[in-house]
C-alpha cells in the first residue's frame, strides 16, 4: 500500500539491554525487511532510554525510533496504547510486530482498534509472498488443532504480534551503526484512567521456566502437591525447572505461573519431560518446540506418547527414583 | 450495579482430536456431528466473575452475543448459570464475524442497552485464539480496560482487579464503567443449578436484535470485515517418532532411560 514502509518491531528492554523476546522480533524483522528490500526500524518506548538504541543496532535495526517520557516509566496499558499509534501513525511502517507477551498482547489489539487496521496475534511464523509482496501471517487456532495463514490486504500497517520462542533470535554484529530518531508524542498523566497499586512476582525457586534446558512437567496424574515434591527433586538433580499441565495449577498444588500451554508459557528446552500429563492439545503447543520430549505416563494409550520421542510407560512414583538414582550414578562416575 | 457479560458460542474446544475436521477448500472447520458447541469457557468464567459480583454487591446482570440464530443457546445457558437477562444481536448481514465486526457491533448494541458500569469479555474465544474483542470493545466504547484478570472486588465504587503477568500478577484500581477480560486463572465456574435451567427453558423469550435495531449501517460492517483475511487453514502434523523405552521392569527401563538421553547427548 502507498506511503507505508519498512520493518518496525515494538522492542522492550531490561536493565538497559534488549529482551530475548525483543532479539527475536529483530531476526524475523530482519528476514522480512530483506525479503521486501526496505528498511528495519526498531521502536523503543519508555523513560531515560536514549542509551539503548546502540544495542538495538547490534541486533540488526537499521533505525531505532525513540518514544522517551517520564510516564512511560513504567508500562501502563492506556498511555502505551496512546504512545505506540501514534509513533506507529508518524511512522507509517508497512509491517508492525510486537510481541505476544504481557505488554503485546495488551495493547495490539487496543492499537489495532486505534488505527483501524487488521490484527494477527501471537503468529508463530511470518513470510513475505514474493508475488503480493503482502505478510504471510501464521498462527494456531483451535487449541492448536488446526493452523491458518492471514493476510491483511486493504489495511497497513499490517500488524501481527509475534509468539516468543517462536522465531530465532537476531544474530550480533557490534559493528552496525544506524541513526536514532526522536518522535514525540502528547502525553499527559491523565490519560492514565486506571491506578497500578502494586506488583505481586511470584517467587520462583531456582531457574526461570522459559530459560530453562530442562523442564520437568508434572500433570493431574501427581495426584497431589506431595508428588510435585519428586517432581523438583528429579528438576534439581538435571538443573532444570518444574512445569505443570493447568490441572495441577487450578487444584492449586502449584503456583498459576508454573502452566504450560495455550494459555500459559511457552517453553522451548533441549529436555522436556511430560509425566501424569495426558497430551491435551492446549497442553502440548506449549512445547512442541523441545528438542527431545520425554513421556511418562501409567497408560500405554495416553496421547502424549503421540508427541514424545521416549516414551515410559510407568507409574511416575517408580519411574522417578530410578531416574533420579541413575543420574546421579552417570554423574558420578 | 449493571454488568454486562459478553458471550460466544464455540466449537467444543476439547473435542478429539482425531474428530476435528476442516474443509481446506472453504478454509472452514466442519462442525462435528454428535459433539455440541458450547459457551467459551473463559465467558462461562466471566459469567462467573459477574454473579460474584452481584452477590457481593447487588448488581443486574445481562449476557449478550452476537451470531446467527443457531447461538441462542449460549444465552439460555448463561441465564441457566444465573444472569438476569439475556441478549441476541443476530442478522442475515452478520456473516463473515471477524473481530473487529463482531466488536463494531457489540459497540452498537451495548451502546442501545445505554447504562452500564461494567463490561466483562473472555481473554479470548477458545476457537480462533484472538483476544481481540475485548480490548476492541473498550476502545470503541472509549472505556478504560483491564485485561486477563485473576480476580475482580468492587469497593467504593471502583473495582480492584488482579491482572495476570508472567511473573505473577499486578492489582490495578479502576472506575466506572470499565471493561475487564477474565482468564482461567480466576478458576471454574459454576454449574447451572437445577432451578436456572428450568427458569431458562421456560423463561421469557430472548430478545433478538438485528443490525437495524442496533444502528448498525450494514456497508460499514462490510468495509471493516476485509482487514484481515484467512488465505489457508490446515492440520499441522506435530507427531514424533515416539521409541518405547524397554526394561524388564519399571526401575530398569528408567534407568535405561536416562542413560539413553545421556548417550544421545540431551543432557
Ligand atoms: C480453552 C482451553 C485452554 C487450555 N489451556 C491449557 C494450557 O494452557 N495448559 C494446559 O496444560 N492445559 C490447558 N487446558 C486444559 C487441557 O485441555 C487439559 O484439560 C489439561 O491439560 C489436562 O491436564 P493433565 O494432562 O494434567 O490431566 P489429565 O488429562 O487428567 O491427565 C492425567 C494423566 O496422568 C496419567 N496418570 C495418572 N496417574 C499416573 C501415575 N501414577 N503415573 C503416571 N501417570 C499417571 C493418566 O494416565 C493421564 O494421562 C486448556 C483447556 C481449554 C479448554
Ligand atoms: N460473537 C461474539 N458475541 C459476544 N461476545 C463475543 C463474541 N466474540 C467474542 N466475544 C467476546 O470477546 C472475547 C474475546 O474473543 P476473541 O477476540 O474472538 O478471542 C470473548 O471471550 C467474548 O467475551
Amino acid at each position: 500500500m502507498a506511503g507505508y514502509r519498512g520493518v518496525l518491531a515494538f522492542i522492550e528492554t531490561a536493565e538497559g539491554k534488549v529482551t530475548s523476546t525483543g532479539r527475536e522480533m529483530l531476526g524475523v524483522g530482519r528476514l522480512l525487511a530483506d525479503a521486501l528490500g526496505e528498511t528495519l526500524d526498531a521502536l523503543l518506548v519508555g523513560s531515560d532510554i536514549e542509551g539503548v538504541g546502540r544495542d538495538v543496532f547490534s541486533f540488526g535495526a537499521d533505525r531505532v525510533f525513540l518514544v522517551s517520557d517520564s510516564l512511560l516509566a513504567k508500562y501502563h496499558p492506556d498511555l502505551y496504547t496512546i504512545a505506540v499509534s501514534d509513533a506507529c501513525k508518524q511512522i507509517l511502517p508497512s509491517i508492525f510486530l510486537l510481541p505476544q507477551d504481557d505488554v503485546g498482547r495488551d495493547i495490539a489489539p487496543r492499537v489495532a482498534a486505534k488505527l483501524e487496521i487488521g490484527l494477527a496475534t501471537d503468529c508463530i511464523d511470518l513470510a513475505i509472498d514474493p508475488d503480493t509482496r503482502l505478510l504471510l501471517q501464521t498462527r494456531r487456532v483451535y487449541g492448536g488443532n488446526a493452523t491458518e495463514v492471514l493476510v491483511s490486504r486493504n489495511a497497513f500497517p499490517q500488524l501481527v504480534t509475534v509468539k516468543p520462542r517462536a522465531m530465532a533470535q537476531a544474530k550480533t554484529d557490534s559493528n552496525k551503526q544506524g541513526e536514532i530518531i526522536t518522535i514525540s508524542v502528547k502525553l499527559d498523566a491523565s490519560m492514565a484512567r486506571s491506578k497500578l497499586l502494586e506488583t505481586v512476582k511470584e517467587e520462583i525457586k531456582g531457574i526461570k521456566l522459559e530459560d530453562a534446558k530442562v523442564v520437568v512437567a508434572g500433570g493431574r496424574g501427581i495426584g497431589g502437591p506431595e508428588g510435585f515434591t519428586l517432581i523438583h527433586e528429579l528438576a534439581e538433580v538435571l538443573g532444570g525447572a518444574v512445569g505443570a499441565s493447568r490441572a495441577p495449577c487450578d487444584e492449586g498444588w502449584v503456583p498459576t505461573s508454573y502452566k504450560i500451554g495455550q494459555t500459559g508459557k511457552v517453553v522451548t528446552p533441549d529436555l522436556y519431560i511430560a509425566i501424569g500429563i495426558s497430551g491435551a492439545l492446549q497442553h502440548t503447543v506449549g512445547s512442541l518446540g523441545s528438542r527431545c520430549i520425554v513421556a511418562i505416563n501409567n497408560d500405554p494409550e495416553a496421547k502424549i506418547f503421540g508427541v514424545s520421542d521416549f516414551k515410559l510407560v510407568a507409574d511416575y512414583r517408580d519411574a522417578l527414583p530410578a531416574l533420579i538414582n541413575k543420574y546421579k550414578e552417570i554423574i558420578s562416575s | 450495579m449493571n454488568i454486562i457479560v459478553c458471550i460466544k458460542q464455540i466449537m467444543d474446544p476439547e473435542i478429539p482430536t482425531g474428530k476435528f475436521k476442516i474443509d481446506p477448500e472453504a478454509n472452514r472447520v466442519i462442525p462435528s456431528e454428535g459433539i455440541p458447541p458450547v459457551i467459551n469457557p473463559f465467558d462461562a468464567q466471566a459469567i462467573e466473575v459477574a454473579l460474584r459480583l452481584k452477590e457481593a454487591n447487588g448488581a443486574n446482570v445481562t449476557a449478550i452475543t452476537v451470531g446467527g440464530q443457531d447461538v441462542e443457546d449460549v444465552v439460555r445457558y448463561a441465564i441457566s448459570m444465573g444472569v438476569d437477562e439475556g441478549i441476541l444481536v443476530s442478522d442475515e448481514a452478520f456473516k463473515a464475524l471477524n473481530s473487529f465486526v463482531t466488536a463494531f457491533i457489540l459497540s452498537r448494541a451495548i451502546s442501545r442497552i445505554g447504562q452500564y458500569d461494567l463490561i466483562l469479555c473472555g481473554r479470548q474465544a477458545a476457537d480462533r485464539d484472538a483476544g481481540h474483542v475485548g480490548l476492541m470493545l473498550g476502545e470503541m466504547l472509549n472505556l478504560p480496560i483491564i485485561t486477563m484478570a485473576k480476580a475482580v472486588t468492587l469497593s467504593s465504587d471502583k473495582f480492584r482487579v488482579e491482572h495476570v503477568i508472567t511473573e505473577g500478577y499486578q492489582v490495578y484500581e479502576v472506575g466506572m464503567p470499565a471493561l475487564i477480560t477474565i482468564s482461567d486463572e480466576i478458576g471454574p465456574p459454576r454449574r447451572p443449578s437445577g432451578w436456572g435451567v428450568i427458569a431458562a427453558a421456560m423463561g421469557k423469550e430472548i430478545p433478538t436484535w438485528s443490525a437495524q435495531d442496533i444502528g448498525v449501517n450494514l456497508s460499514d460492517v462490510d468495509i471493516k470485515s476485509v482487514r484481515s483475511e484467512t488465505i489457508r487453514l490446515f492440520i499441522p502434523d506435530s507427531r514424533r517418532k515416539g521409541e518405547v523405552i524397554q526394561g524388564n521392569n519399571v526401575a530398569e527401563a528408567s534407568a535405561n532411560l536416562m542413560a539413553r538421553l545421556r548417550a544421545d547427548g540431551i543432557i
